[in-house]
């Protein structure tokens, strides 16, 4: 459960950002959100909005982005999509697979005013 | 230019949309920043920071109660005689471990994260301030006793290394599988009890590799000293890769 540090750690970028792109308010955030990162989504929405409150982004939306697993297997020499990290291929069953998207989590961009 | 829509002078609003005096049309900003990037910038500085002294770091995590702070003393001992270490405890509250630690001899910081779940690379790059760990030195960091959070932070360490203690069922890797994806090494404790138990030692192996191809595996115990001579020489051999 360390989505509240998260947040905070998103707040602390919205503020940085503020001076950078000039903006005063915050309406909206987009985050990208991979399957694999760790993070739990409902988690995020419920410390967005406590974090959030009394700074320049109260009241802002949270857009979550979800970003699908993805991983090399080195059997069928392809990518394919993953749920976990423990899965096995879907494709042939067996493993190491190597993941290489959805363990991300980005701001992607802003709403601003 | 009317602030609300944007649109130019001479045009009539209904009520609604009037001039909000300090509202501005909103826009888009692009971003593309990891939300990581402050911790993996403070990381950073303490990865260069190990890299200058040669230092060999090693982050190691675990569930409450695996027997870390055992372990480590054991391992203290064992190699005090030819190399310098120092230690970082970060607990939630107290400084037992650190006490611990310091019985031994070798240097140890005692973090407290309070209501904190895993430490964070700025507090370890304030520690050092304090801790002033020699060059070619081992410095073991001993996490939150937590298997989910400090999974994602970064501390500027060289290896993850998960212990993983056989009371606590082989099915571990696949329950938390972002820690296991992400240490170099798992280092299975307390296999003096395995007579004991029912675990199966084989299954967990399976479930570490299909976490994580390549974590490496120890199988020992703190007690017994069984396997404590493999884990020496995987810190002595990963230090002279510092050099």
């Amino acid at each position: 459960m360390h989505e509240l540090s998260l947040c905070e750690s998103v707040l602390q970028v919205l503020e940085q950002q503020a001076q950078v792109e000039n903006y005063q308010i915050v309406t909206a955030v987009y985050l990208e959100i991979g399957a694999l990162s760790g993070v739990d989504p409902d988690a995020m929405r419920f410390c967005f909005d406590s974090v959030v409150q009394g700074s320049l982004a109260e009241n802002a939306r949270l857009e979550i982005i979800q970003i699908p697993g993805q991983a090399w297997c080195s059997a069928c020499k392809d990518n394919v999509l993953v749920e976990q990290l423990y899965d096995l291929c879907p494709r042939c069953g067996t493993y190491p697979l190597q993941i290489n998207n959805g363990d991300q989590m980005r701001i992607k961009q802003l709403e601003v005013a | 230019m009317c602030g609300v829509c944007g649109c130019g002078d001479g045009h009539q609003h209904s009520p609604k949309h009037s001039h909000i005096l300090g509202l501005s049309p909103t826009r888009m900003v692009k971003i593309e920043q990891d939300i990581f990037a402050k911790n993996n910038h403070y990381a950073a500085e303490n990865r260069r920071y190990f890299a200058e002294r040669q230092m060999l770091v090693l982050n190691l995590v675990s569930s409450p109660g695996s027997g870390k702070t055992t372990l480590l003393t054991e391992t203290i001992e064992q190699l005090k005689a030819d190399t310098e270490m120092a230690v970082i405890e970060g607990d939630q509250q107290t400084s037992r471990d650190a006490e611990r630690i310091r019985a031994t001899g070798v240097p140890a910081l005692q973090i407290n994260t309070g209501k904190g779940c895993h430490l964070e690379a700025q507090r370890i790059g304030q520690a050092l301030d304090t801790v002033q760990p020699k060059a070619q030195s081992v410095l073991f960091i001993e996490n939150v006793g937590n298997l989910v959070c400090p999974s994602g932070f970064d501390l500027g360490e060289a290896h993850k290394v998960v212990i993983l203690s056989v009371t606590e069922g082989e099915d571990k890797p696949i329950k938390y599988p972002d820690m296991f994806h992400a240490a170099s090494l798992m280092l299975l404790n307390k296999i003096d009890l395995l007579p004991y138990l029912d675990f199966d030692v084989e299954q967990c192996l399976a479930y570490a590799k299909q976490v994580n191809p390549n974590i490496e595996v120890i199988q020992l115990s703190a007690k017994s000293g069984e396997g404590l001579e493999q884990w020496q020489a995987w810190i002595k051999a990963q230090l002279a890769l510092q050099a």
